[in-house]
């Protein structure tokens, strides 16, 4: 008897899930146009799902994830979704990266009412002025971001400012909200030049060139992947970094951080994932789940993908049930344990309250860290709530 | 800008212009003489830059350079003789599928060797510092570049100019026919020349380590660059792919000096407008010899015979059950399907019977997507009258550009579509309170009756047999045979009292209204619109369509749309690394089958 009860309990077990379908849900992104972010990211939805069928799956049903590449364009992750949609019926979509491919799908999402977690654009307007019923999003904004790291620019009281940014609606969005929000914070304050590249083509030598001869005391940039590879070690060459300070979305994270190896600028302001130095039990207990399952350390893609997945989860659970009206009703006010700690879907706009940490970056054995950092909780760093509610038009 | 600015922004430019030109010195040799549209030179490019940040940490930086060099050189000659060389009988165009699909594979195998995550390489060493210029520091690196430049057109010069191998190209580069006609073996000449054109890819790419990470995105960028620059500087030209890399290096080092760095998305494009508006053969180019014997005229569309018109209007009649049959995302995956045939077929009218090649069709395309979505969500018409007017953006861009354009003829009218296609687009891009910038417009469902899936299916399946069957019709009208015959002998043709320009220009807008009507169906079918619709990636996907299918076949076009469409949607479904899987399909096609999938057809019928 005692070798055949946990044969019988996992027949048992095979029996009820055999009964009970799937609860299935679509994810797509631009796997093959951003491998470097989804990769880990597709690793983390991974082990999120093995984590969540392991305890039982959801409403007494395993959950299972048809994932999709979306081509990097939004008319074919228009497409992706629809088969998502009609042919797998799929519960819920979550996913895309690029804000276009995001809007595009969030659209449809609202067309056909099916809720739709959208994991990584980081554009304002998905959740505010082409907000809808049935979007949400995890990832911190771009005004977010640009709103943790406001205060810091603030308190050094630099007078003239250089911008660059690359020039599509991420950069020149995040540009608008800092010299707004800088300009509220620090009356007085001067931008002297704003140059914008061309997104991956920048010409590091003659923007830096240009950027040094307005003589700054500071310079915020919203450049990431390669066009900061670039724009750093052309600026370390040519000295533009001395003796100014800098700011720059994104460059903290894992990602964009690790390539910069002996060129990692010290000193510079960053919002991203010390994963390293994160001791906080949560981000603990998901550090050794993930390098035990990858054998390779979490980006911040990976906690995306995690996350994102949970909510999925969650969202389910609290509705009882894969109906889009009951999964909005769950998500609007959802509060969730992530690796980055509790996090909520604010009913106000769809947006989560997800933080990212602002730090410094240094230099430690040739390889970028960050240093002097603190978490920036998202909930601190949202406009007035009668703002969001007049950009939004639902 | 004080003087040492200027100085120093000088400087910028001219490294830049270094860099450009190495990579343009290769892809103008490779067409100067085997007249190959290399679009694989970008990924040969990267190939260099990947192995070299490989090489670098085992050999030194220096030694990873020439190292790098010599592998992508190999690869060139491997790749010429065992893929290119099968082609060179084939029909002309080919060779740019074969290699777009080379494209799609090197493009994978770097993702699969390296990784995703973009490679920093070494600074270089004994040069990682700078120099005091003017009270600035200016890379050492940089003016090593500099000098980098010169010293390769001077090489490259001797080898033209004072060996015999140069002499040969030479020759080729002239005058092909004759060339062989005296007995120059082509096999080694174009072996050679594609081998070297490779080393010099990789060459510049090994070159650029110092300057910028390896990414996977580096090789689409390059291959727009490069292109320009041969174009600008006169196809097969040497000396002017020197000069137009320092006129668009410094032109784009300057607008970033003097606080336009937005014009540089695409100031490239502006250049290249305006030098082939001028200048017809680019800078220093000349006329090309005239294309003698039996190759330059393609077999006359014979009419289809009745059982291949039965057979169309089975396959017509076939879809039109298809709703009965099947829903939901059959009629999705149909309606991208029969859209796109529709673009594939306007395009094939421009570059078959047209004899126009473009390679920027996608812009006419864009347009009628856009001017659905401006017209419906900011001039509040209602979806009938956006749907209808949407081709008239089209057709009044196909009017402007068609006439520059008509007044060149092959690869540089081609460049001057993709320019014009290039300027839309950043305007597009960048104009944001009116076309949404990068976001693009967002909203553009159908009205209520035409909102389910198969209403909309109906229309666009309604839409699109018209058009392909209004466009085959006049192939066979007085205007298709008038426009035939400028394609085929535009003397002989302006002899008989045909005004082949006009016809031409006329053709170029009939091809772009039948765009811009796909176009405003496909800005429908996705409820959004994004400058991607009017990027070169759409452009490109357009010449696949047409080449897979065949461009001396009638209805090819269509079934290569049919194929590319169903191979992305399917494919990306069932293979991680399913971009190399469509390039090997795509090669396979090309070597089993290079008058396209239309010529099977065609073969089949006339037996």
């Amino acid at each position: 008897m005692k070798l055949a009860s946990p044969l019988l309990l996992s027949a048992a077990l095979l029996c009820s899930n055999a009964q009970a379908e799937p609860v299935k849900i679509g994810e797509l992104n631009s796997y093959k146009t951003f491998p470097a972010f989804l990769e880990p990211y597709k690793k983390g939805w991974q082990l999120a799902l093995e984590e969540i069928n392991a305890a039982g799956g959801v409403n007494g049903r395993a959950l299972e994830v048809v994932s999709r590449e979306d081509g990097g364009n939004p008319g074919e992750a228009v497409r992706v979704a629809e088969e998502l949609i009609t042919r797998e019926r799929v519960s819920l979509l979550m996913g895309t990266f690029a804000s276009h491919v995001g809007l595009a799908v969030s659209n449809l999402a609202a067309r056909r009412k099916v809720v739709f977690i959208a994991a990584e654009p980081l554009t304002d307007k998905i959740v505010w002025e082409n907000g809808n019923r049935y979007t949400f999003r995890l990832r911190p904004s771009t005004y977010m971001q640009v709103a943790m790291l406001v205060p810091e620019a603030a308190r050094l009281q630099k007078r003239r400012w250089a911008i660059v940014y690359p020039n599509y609606e991420y950069g020149q969005s995040a540009t608008a909200s800092f010299k707004k929000l800088l300009s509220a914070a620090q009356p007085g304050v001067e931008f002297v030049a704003e140059q914008a590249p061309a997104l991956g083509k920048i010409d590091a030598g003659a923007v830096v060139q240009a950027l040094a001869d307005a003589r700054p005391d500071a310079i915020f940039s919203s450049l990431f992947a390669a066009d900061l590879q670039k724009f750093v070690r052309e600026g370390n060459i040519r000295g533009l970094f001395r003796g100014t300070a800098v700011f720059n979305l994104l460059a903290g994270e894992p990602e964009y951080l690790d390539t910069l190896k002996d060129e990692t600028p010290p000193g510079w302001w960053v919002t991203g994932y010390p994963w390293k130095q994160i001791d906080a039990p949560e981000h603990r207990a998901f550090l050794e789940t993930y390098r035990a399952r990858w054998q390779d350390y979490p980006r911040l893609g990976s906690v995306v993908g995690y996350a994102a997945l949970y909510t999925a989860a969650n969202a389910l659970r609290k509705a009882g049930s894969t109906d889009s009206e009951k999964l909005v009703a769950a998500l609007e006010g959802l509060r969730m344990r992530t690796p980055f700690g509790p996090i909520e879907y604010r009913a106000l706009d769809h947006q989560s309250t997800m933080g990212a940490y602002v730090g410094q970056l240094a230099q430690r054995d040739g390889e970028g860290v960050m240093v002097n950092w603190r978490f920036a909780d998202g909930a601190r760093f949202m406009p007035a709530d009668a703002k969001v509610r007049a950009l939004r038009k639902d | 800008m004080t003087a040492a600015s200027v100085l120093l922004q000088f400087l910028n430019g001219l490294a830049s212009a270094s860099s450009l030109f190495l990579v343009a010195a290769g892809l103008s040799l490779i067409f100067g003489v085997t007249r190959i549209v290399n679009f694989a030179h970008g990924s040969l490019f990267m190939l260099g830059m990947y192995a070299a940040v490989a090489l670098a940490p085992y050999v030194g930086f220096w030694w990873s350079v020439p190292l790098a060099a010599l592998a992508v050189g190999a690869l060139g000659a491997v790749l010429e003789a065992l893929l290119l060389r099968r082609l060179y009988a084939a029909p002309e165009l080919l060779q740019l599928l074969a290699t777009f699909a080379l494209v799609l594979i090197i493009k994978d195998f770097a993702l699969w060797a390296w990784g995703p995550e973009d490679l920093l390489g070494p600074r270089a060493p004994g040069l990682e510092g700078a120099v005091a210029i003017a009270g600035s520091r200016f890379p050492e690196y940089d003016v090593f570049l500099i000098a980098c430049g010169p010293i390769v057109l001077a090489a490259l010069w001797q080898l033209l100019r004072r060996t015999r191998w140069g002499t040969l190209v030479r020759a080729a580069t002239q005058d092909r026919d004759m060339a062989n006609a005296l007995g120059v073996d082509q096999r080694h000449l174009f072996g050679s020349v594609f081998a070297l054109g490779a080393l010099l890819a990789g060459l510049g790419g090994a070159l650029q380590i110092p300057r910028e990470p390896a990414t996977l995105a580096i090789d689409l960028q390059v291959i727009s660059d490069a292109f320009v620059v041969v174009v600008v500087g006169g196809l097969g030209s040497i000396p002017g792919a020197f000069l137009a890399a320092l006129l668009i290096g410094e032109i784009k080092a300057f607008c970033i000096g003097l606080g336009f760095s937005e014009f540089t998305l695409a100031v490239e494009f502006v250049v290249m407008a305006i030098v082939l508006v001028l200048r017809p053969w680019g800078l220093l180019g000349q006329m090309p010899a005239p294309v003698r014997g039996a190759g330059a005229h393609e077999p006359a569309f014979a009419l289809p015979s009745r059982g291949a018109l039965q057979a169309l209007v089975a396959v017509a009649l076939a879809l039109c059950v298809v709703p009965l049959l099947s829903g939901g995302y059959t009629l999705v995956l149909l309606t991208d399907i029969l859209l796109f045939a529709l673009f594939a077929v306007s395009l094939h009218f421009l570059m078959g019977p047209g004899g126009m090649l473009s390679f920027g069709h996608a812009a006419y395309f864009g347009l009628g997507a856009y001017g659905a979505g401006l017209l419906l969500l900011k001039a509040e018409t209602s979806m009938g009258l956006a749907l209808l007017a949407a081709p008239l953006f089209a057709v009044f861009a196909a009017v402007v550009f068609g006439w520059f354009c008509v007044r060149l003829s092959g690869v540089y009218l081609a460049m001057l579509t993709l320019a014009f296609a290039q300027i839309t687009w950043s305007v597009v891009y960048q104009w944001d309170a009116f076309t949404g910038g990068s976001n693009g417009l967002i909203g553009i469902w159908p009205a209520g009756w035409l909102s389910g899936k198969t209403a909309y299916y109906y229309v666009t399946l309604a839409t699109s047999l018209a058009g392909i069957a209004a466009m085959w019709r006049v192939l066979y009208a007085p205007f298709g045979y008038a426009l035939r015959a400028g394609r085929d002998s535009p003397l002989r043709a302006d002899a008989i009292g045909i005004d082949v320009r006009a016809q031409q220009w006329a053709g170029f807008v009939f091809a772009g209204l039948f765009a811009g009507i796909a176009g405003a169906l496909y800005a429908f079918s996705k409820g959004s619109i994004s400058p991607e619709a009017l990027a070169v990636p759409r452009s490109v996907d357009g010449l696949v369509m047409v080449l897979l299918g065949g461009l001396h076949t009638l209805t090819g076009p269509v079934w290569g749309a049919a194929l590319f469409t169903w191979l992305q949607d399917s494919v990306a479904r069932g293979f991680d690394y399913w971009r190399a899987v469509i390039g090997a399909v795509i090669l396979l096609l090309v070597i089993a089958v290079p008058g396209g999938l239309g010529s099977i057809l065609r073969a089949r019928s006339s037996r």
